[in-house]
């Protein structure tokens, strides 16, 4: 356990992977630094604290700090987690950081999960069809149930992390499959109406085995979410929808 | 859904072979009534052949589409294991023994279903013990209990979160719950299955020198030994 006073802390061994696809003489290794547990500390300040004091040449991708923007998925202990929200408390005193697979390494724990995502974006088309036909800019919106809304930002509360696509057993298999990330925001704009797809139009996008069907039901997606999605329960509601537009 | 009537199938098959353990008239009954002599009057073992058939028909198309989602080469196989190696999650490893049950299943249930297609008399209390012991079936059935009830155990589980059968509004399940039931069902099933197996191992063996000889319930019997009446 961490105590209250700094110093008193326990010495973390944290091994961090070290490899820059770009030199050619970089060769991938794990790299230990030890540094004093304070009391609140998460893996985040740990790892500034490593740049800061140990090896500025660590990298590492953060913005918001806060769990907001998806940016600090790693590799933790062998579980997909975000930096800054893992206390060091809640880990042993060796703590193995490694960067997320499925997606292109960009130099030590640092990953381009965004090319990933852009690109099930656009296979997906995640955005809302119909809004930009006749738009009466001074007319009053199409209201919404306050239930709806709240389950559409209910499953809008993904930030792309990429945790869930690292812990799919499929997503490391198949390439293409579009992960849970993408499953959970074909739910969201399937419940949205200002999205004018049917059924039949998203079956034509997940309704194969890179969507739906190629889900093997692992689990590994929902067990990682660090924003406690209920991703199960999403991809089974829509797989129950694509098997009954494929009927 | 094809993996549901194959579990389904499978656990009243369990109890019907296991009602060995109460005794051979009762199993004597039970394959009576599967003979279709309560309907047509008389032993139609045929009817046996024809429910073999229908399992073999089902487990064919479950295997078909099963097939799709096995790793499908050495590469995505690595991955996969790679990706199980490094990553502890109890519902992605049980996933691989699935593979793995499944493929050992592919075998040994074919043979059994052969058998049953193609011999639908030999069963009963002699000649399904004479067919475990003296047809030297018992190490396949071995196998194929094991394979079979951690298959299933782990599948229904799957499936009942795959279509979300106990999911709230929200998607949220009840996971802890239900991985108990399932580690109780295979648990239970297994039990049941090795005992079954046993007892028709034991007749087997004190029958081996008459195998073949067709079992004759206690009630007939005194009836043929009655003298006839005048």
């Amino acid at each position: 356990m961490t105590d209250a006073k700094g110093d008193d802390g326990r010495l973390l061994r944290v091994h961090v992977m070290r490899y820059n696809p770009q030199d050619a003489n970089s060769t991938p290794h794990l790299e230990t630094f030890e540094i004093r547990e304070a009391a609140g500390m998460t893996l985040y300040v740990a790892l500034t604290e490593i740049r800061e004091t140990l090896d500025a040449s660590v990298n590492f991708d953060f913005v918001c700090r806060a769990g907001i923007c998806g940016s600090c998925g790693m590799m933790i202990n062998g579980q997909p987690g975000l930096a800054c929200r893992t206390l060091t408390a809640s880990l042993p005193k060796d703590i193995t950081l490694l960067p997320l697979p499925v997606f292109e390494l960009i130099s030590d724990l640092s990953v381009n999960t965004g090319k990933w995502m852009r690109g099930m974006a656009e296979r997906l088309e995640t955005w809302a069809h119909g809004v930009d036909k006749d738009v009466d800019v001074d007319k009053l919106e199409e209201r919404m149930e306050p239930e709806l809304a709240q389950e559409i930002y209910e499953l809008e509360r993904c930030i792309e992390c990429g945790c869930c696509v690292a812990a799919c057993g499929t997503a490391h298999m198949r390439e293409d499959f579009v992960g849970a990330v993408g499953m959970n925001k074909m739910a969201r704009f399937r419940l949205d109406p200002r999205d004018d797809r049917s059924d039949a139009d998203l079956y034509e996008l997940v309704g194969n085995d890179e969507g739906v069907f190629g889900c093997l039901t692992l689990l590994g997606c929902v067990d990682v979410c660090p924003k406690d999605l209920p991703l199960a329960g999403q991809i089974a509601f829509l797989r129950r929808r694509m098997l009954k537009e494929a009927l | 859904m094809t993996g549901l009537f194959l579990v389904l199938f499978m656990w009243v098959h369990m109890f019907m072979v296991s009602s060995i353990l109460l005794g051979a008239d009762a199993m004597h009954f039970v394959t009576r009534l599967f003979e279709g002599e309560p309907i047509f009057g008389r032993r139609i073992p045929l009817l046996v052949s024809l429910i073999a058939a229908i399992v073999l028909l089902v487990f064919v198309v479950h295997a078909l589409a099963a097939i799709r989602k096995i790793p499908a080469s050495y590469a995505e196989y690595r991955a996969f294991r790679r990706h199980m190696s490094g990553f502890p999650h109890a519902d992605t490893a049980l996933w691989m023994l699935q593979v793995v049950t499944g493929f050992v299943l592919m075998f040994l249930a074919a043979a059994h279903l052969y058998q049953m297609l193609l011999h639908p008399a030999d069963i009963g209390p002699y000649a399904s013990s004479d067919r475990v012991w003296s047809g030297r079936w018992w190490p396949l059935y071995l196998v194929l209990l094991f394979a079979v009830e951690l298959h299933a155990g782990v599948g229904i589980y799957r499936l009942a979160i795959k279509w979300g059968w106990f999911a709230d509004r929200h998607g949220n399940m009840n996971r802890r719950r239900l991985t108990q039931i399932k580690w109780a069902l295979t648990a239970f099933f297994l039990t049941l299955g090795l005992l079954t197996l046993a007892a028709y191992m034991k007749i087997g063996y004190e029958h081996r020198d008459n195998a073949g000889e067709r079992y004759v319930p206690a009630s007939e019997t005194a009836l043929y030994a009655e003298p006839p009446r005048r």
